[in-house]
């Protein structure tokens, strides 16, 4: 335990970093596409015809700028109502039942075991077991389990879960977790929206053939003074980068949030000194395989477990930790047996 | 040149004695704060004891005595003052509770007397808070113990009034670990 107090203020110091670097870059990546639609249509249409239509103020880059900021501004603000209310989760104010009353007494101990602020708890209307944990800091946090997993943990399991989430808080996984599942779901959007938009223009630039070919022989007549190659490489990088951003923004969410599974594993032991229950729950989490209906794609690696379907989780190696949004429970199960479970 | 250099030096001392200043403050208001949440839950505790054996007096009239330990070392509990005597009449406390609870447990006809499983789980968790804001005071304060020794921050401990913070240290051997009562009822 020694180093522990500055293990976990590098960790915070980190995540915060990584968080405010997230926001910048995906500002950067929407004015790469807005700009670089820019240069691409202020090239196609440069021709010295006159009356013509000549692409000269940014106007797509500029857009998409200022689209992004509000997306980023967003996420950072709204991102956790916005996670809190994909799942319809609502807020567990005045406990009704002996279970619920049983939950708020454990988030209670284990806010004090983490020595932070007790987070809002949320209940997942889903007989799947599974929980998570979303907010900026941890003054202003929340943590959500199902209904599956209020009926099906013993006292010992559930504590052994809250800890874990209690954990993501407090290391600011959740800032980090909860702006990616925001932008995951921002990108993913953009890319269908333009995808569907080329698709369309597409189609009627082939009812307008003539056009498109007079304009893009214009291109072609241009290549002898050199802009001519610019052009289709430009349109290339533009056009993949629009198409593989959805995918790379899925994989480092995974990538991401992998990592701190085994962190928030270990902290979770740290404040209960109970590896043994939280494996214990992780196994009986893990044994149903319905998938968490409640919880989307783009929440997914805010759980304890993947919400989706399990089958990656079974396959370690390669295959399986590039395509998981978490590590394979037996690998987690054997950490924690190591740490004395 | 070289006063440029001196320059430099001294700022980049002065700003390390600052944060190794802070940082030992900072700790040192952690480990206090830590010891106030104990203080809250011990008293949480001491509230709720009184409820609970007025509900189990009537079945439990024939166990006396386990009843008026509990309500003796509450008292002991209540007046004790400074870590070690605490530490010991709190021990005292939640072995006497501990006797209480496992009688319960051998009369089933208790649980469905009125509240005494909602009293039971609010104790539980009370004596899960007491034994976690234990549990966290202990971390903090082997923390800032840790960090005070260690070279160099330990040249800063003077000047910060910085000194060893006395651990809560378990004498019953049998609640050493992991001290948790669980009486839940499943």
């Amino acid at each position: 335990m020694t180093g522990h107090g500055n293990d976990l203020f590098s960790q915070q110091e980190s995540n915060r970093q990584k968080s405010s670097w997230l926001l910048m870059s995906f500002v950067f990546f929407f004015a790469w596409l807005g700009f670089g639609g820019d240069i691409v249509l202020y090239l196609m249409s440069n021709s010295p015809e006159p009356g013509s239509y000549q692409h000269g103020l940014p106007w797509l880059g500029i857009a998409a700028t200022v689209l992004a900021s509000g997306l980023a501004w967003s996420a950072w603000k709204f991102g956790p109502q916005q996670v809190l209310w994909s799942t319809r989760a609502m807020e567990l104010i005045t406990p009704g039942t002996p279970e619920q009353s049983r939950l708020v007494h454990v988030v209670d101990e284990m806010a004090i075991a983490a020595g932070m602020p007790r987070p809002r708890i949320w209940i997942v209307p889903d007989e799947d077991p599974n929980a998570f944990a979303t907010g900026t800091d941890p003054m202003h946090a929340s943590i959500a389990v199902t209904e599956g997993l209020l009926a099906r943990l013993d006292r010992d399991e559930l504590q052994a879960v809250i800890a874990h989430e209690l954990g993501h808080i407090a290391r600011y996984d959740t800032r980090l977790m909860t702006i990616i599942a925001a932008m995951v779901g921002a990108i993913a959007l953009l890319s269908d929206g333009v995808g569907r938009v080329l698709f369309q223009s597409g189609r009627m630039g082939a009812n307008m053939g003539r056009v498109g070919t007079r304009s893009l022989g214009r291109a072609a007549g241009r290549r002898s003074s050199g802009t001519g190659t610019l052009l289709p490489i430009l349109l290339v990088v533009w056009l993949v980068s629009l198409l593989v951003a959805p995918l790379l923004s899925r994989l480092m969410a995974m990538a991401i949030s992998r990592k701190r599974e085994f962190l928030a594993d270990a902290t979770a032991a740290q404040y209960t000194r109970n590896p043994g229950a939280l494996i214990r729950a992780l196994r009986k989490i893990d044994d149903v395989r319905t998938p968490t209906l409640a919880v989307g794609r783009g929440a997914a690696h805010l759980c304890i477990i993947d919400p989706s379907d399990r089958r990656f989780q079974r396959w370690s190696g390669l295959t399986g930790d590039l395509l998981a949004s978490h590590p394979a429970v037996e690998e987690r199960v054997r950490r924690l047996e190591a740490m004395g479970g | 040149m070289r006063s440029l250099l001196v320059l430099v030096v001294v700022l980049g001392l002065l700003f390390w004695m600052m944060s190794a200043y802070n940082r030992l403050i900072m700790l040192k208001n952690q480990v206090a704060n830590a010891w106030k949440q104990i203080d809250v839950q011990l008293k949480r505790r001491h509230d709720l004891i009184p409820n609970l054996v007025e509900t189990v007096k009537g079945a439990l009239s024939f166990e006396r005595e386990t009843l008026e330990a509990v309500v003796q070392a509450r008292t002991r509990a209540v007046s004790a003052t400074g870590v070690k005597e605490v530490a010991k009449a709190e021990g005292e406390l939640t072995q006497a509770l501990g006797r209480l609870f496992a009688l319960t447990e051998a009369y089933p006809d208790l649980k469905a007397l009125g509240n005494v499983s909602q009293l039971q789980e609010e104790l539980t968790s009370t004596e899960n808070k007491i034994a976690f804001s234990r549990q966290h005071y202990n971390d903090v304060a082997t923390t800032y113990n840790t960090v005070q020794a260690q070279v160099p921050t330990n040249l800063m401990a003077g000047l910060a009034k910085a000194s060893p913070a006395e651990l809560w240290e378990i004498d019953d051997p049998l609640e050493r670990g992991v001290p948790k009562v669980d009486i839940s009822l499943k």
